[in-house]
């Protein structure tokens, strides 16, 4: 599963660059690898891939660069990103930020485990800086209805500090917190309503 | 070549990893096993690194506040706030270089290379002019950890990332090509929190390097909250100052060569109160009373049970409330007015632990004789606007020139001050 999508993204992307060669290329045809992972509306239906709809443009922009710059690392995203410029990041971000926020998905979750993660989020805070609804707001994300197995895989890379957050707030928020609350904050978040 | 400088990056990952465990452990927090109840636990204690320690519960206004990221993208040229800047009369500001993601310390090479850091970009630069003035950046390192301090002495750059110090040497001569760095110093702990650093050279030859204290406000160990210095081969490690929670800047007086250096009160115990402070070393092993006491009056509402102010070396000036003082030197040139000769001049980042923004500014702050601080005023103004930032001013360095230069790490910019007629910077 996991190789057919490393292929699969792989043939985009040098599908990708292949047509970035090409000089006048429309913005459709830019975006459409990227929206052939993270979904054509906003959610995506890939493994461990992140939702981007109405993500906070300040934030994509950062994570874009970040990429680019392989200051965060993943094979994928570096590739796809190396060859953005500044104003291509801008129009990236700017895009992602107007594409449709993921909905709540449709089961409205185990009434125990919503419940033990919302007294996680509620001890640590989330809502301080992600806004009680986790809409997010500037360099802070949207995290709210994002993908369950994303959610808790980031926030184990920010606890151990294997993804080091462009600052350093999540790295030092992540302290704390549990293996067993990670799995419950992921499972609560990505279903909040 | 960048996978050069990403090999020792996953070193200070792995190290990054073992900080974030002994953090855990510090914590001392019961792993807890979450009730399957219903009702939302209270509200337990945050970890001793994050930033919202303290924030009051159920306040709105509170809830508002959040560290600021500062843009990773420089601003262009024609889009900076120059225009807006304001000086006191006869002075000039200028764009010296701009195109500088996330500029912070700046330290001037022996033949006029700037040399500039960054916190969350990874890079560290350098500004050359060459000899029609025509100004290019170049980025010498990247995929570093947080390089914020630069320092140079006799040809050799010196590099502080979060947790070690670098050395560059003939660091003005290979400028098209990837930096060397060499580990001098690596005896520092690993945490994310007030980890980076501003570094300099002190008239005793000496690498001054500061930690910080590892979050808003903890009790920590005795390797944290505190100045050191070393010699420039790295060896010499010595404790000179204790009690300091989180300096970005220090110089020292050029008339009796004490250090001055600024230091960031803590958060989220008031809007008005603790203000930063600027503090003078008299003697080595100092205490300056953090995490206990607070602005030379105030005992911690949390640690400061049984401590007294009195036991504590007291500022020599307070700075205003979460205004975040960094960047400070002594201004011994020849071009600014004689009332600047040897005063302080100081950059206040601006604060974010509060509802109207305070600082963002440049201040001018003249000494009495004895050393204590007689007054403090505005040198330049204009970065806030509507209280919202246009810039933040990060650290100012005299050019040999006398002019003053100025970083802003929410542009990615760095002006220059000059006083006079000459509106350009020398051509060299």
């Amino acid at each position: 599963m996991r190789k057919t999508f490393v292929r699969r993204s792989m043939t985009a992307l040098a599908l990708a660059l292949l047509a970035s060669s090409a000089s006048a290329q429309k913005f459709e045809e830019r975006i459409a690898p990227c929206l052939a992972c993270h979904g054509e509306k906003g959610r995506s239906e890939t493994d461990n891939t992140p939702s981007l709809g109405a993500q906070q443009a300040p934030y994509a922009l950062i994570q874009l660069y970040m990429f680019r710059e392989k200051l965060r690392v993943n094979e994928i995203m570096n590739e796809m990103a190396k060859p953005l410029n500044d104003d291509d990041l801008r129009t990236f971000s700017d895009f992602i930020a107007k594409l449709p926020k993921p909905a709540p998905p449709a089961d409205a979750g185990d009434a125990a485990r919503m419940a033990r993660g919302q007294a996680a989020a509620a001890q640590h805070r989330c809502n301080t800086c992600h806004n009680p609804d986790y809409s997010g707001k500037e360099n802070v994300p949207r995290i709210g209805n994002q993908r369950e197995d994303y959610l808790a895989k980031t926030l184990a890379e920010y606890k151990s500090n294997t993804r080091a957050g462009y600052d350093a707030s999540m790295a030092d928020v992540m302290a704390p917190v549990t293996p067993e609350q990670i799995a419950d904050l992921a499972y609560y978040i990505a279903r909040v309503r | 070549m960048k996978s050069d400088i990403f090999a020792p990056r996953s070193l200070w990952l792995a190290g990054a990893f073992l900080g974030a465990l002994t953090l855990n452990a510090a914590a001392q927090q019961p792993a807890a096993s979450p009730a399957p109840s219903a009702a939302p636990a209270a509200a337990a204690p945050l970890p001793p690194g994050s930033p919202l320690i303290g924030r009051p519960a159920d306040s709105e206004a509170a809830a508002k506040l959040a560290p600021i990221a500062p843009p990773p993208i420089p601003a262009a040229a024609d889009k900076l706030p120059t225009a807006k800047l304001k000086v006191p009369a006869g002075f000039n500001i200028e764009v010296y270089a701009s195109g500088i993601a996330n500029a912070r310390s700046l330290a001037e090479g022996d033949k006029g290379t700037i040399f500039v850091g960054s916190r969350l970009v990874g890079n560290v630069y350098a500004i050359s002019t060459d000899k029609d003035g025509k100004r290019t950046v170049k980025t010498i390192a990247s995929g570093l950890h947080r390089p914020n301090g630069v320092a140079f002495k006799n040809g050799t750059l010196y590099i502080a990332e979060l947790s070690k110090i670098s050395k560059v040497d003939n660091a003005e001569d290979n400028l098209g090509s990837p930096a060397k760095l060499v580990t001098i110093f690596d005896k520092l702990p690993k945490d994310e929190a007030h980890g980076w650093k501003f570094i300099a050279i002190g008239p005793d030859n000496k690498l001054y390097i500061p930690v910080g204290q590892p979050g808003n406000n903890v009790l920590h160990d005795n390797e944290h909250g505190l100045i050191r210095r070393i010699n420039l081969d790295g060896s010499g490690d010595e404790v000179i100052a204790r009690g300091v929670r989180n300096t970005v800047g220090f110089d020292w007086n050029p008339e009796n060569k004490q250090l001055y250096f600024t230091d960031n009160g803590r958060d989220w115990m008031s809007e008005d109160v603790p203000e930063d402070e600027l503090n003078r070393i008299t003697k080595v092993g100092e205490h300056f009373g953090a995490p206990y006491c607070l602005q030379g009056n105030i005992v911690d509402p949390e640690f400061g049970w049984g401590k007294s102010c009195a036991d504590y070396t007291a500022p020599v000036a307070l700075l205003g409330p979460h205004s975040a003082a960094l960047g400070m030197r002594f201004y011994t040139g020849k071009m600014f007015p004689t009332a600047y000769k040897n005063q302080i001049i100081l950059a206040r980042h601006g604060s974010w632990n509060r509802s109207k923004k305070v600082g963002g500014d440049v201040l001018l702050v003249t000494l009495n004789k004895d050393g204590t601080v007689k007054k403090t005023e505005p040198f330049i103004t204009g970065f806030i606007e509507d209280n919202k930032y246009i810039g933040r001013p990060v650290d100012v360095m005299q050019m040999k020139d006398g002019s003053l230069l100025v970083s802003d790490d929410y542009n990615g910019a760095v002006y220059r001050v000059s006083y006079g007629k000459q509106k350009v910077a020398d051509k060299k």
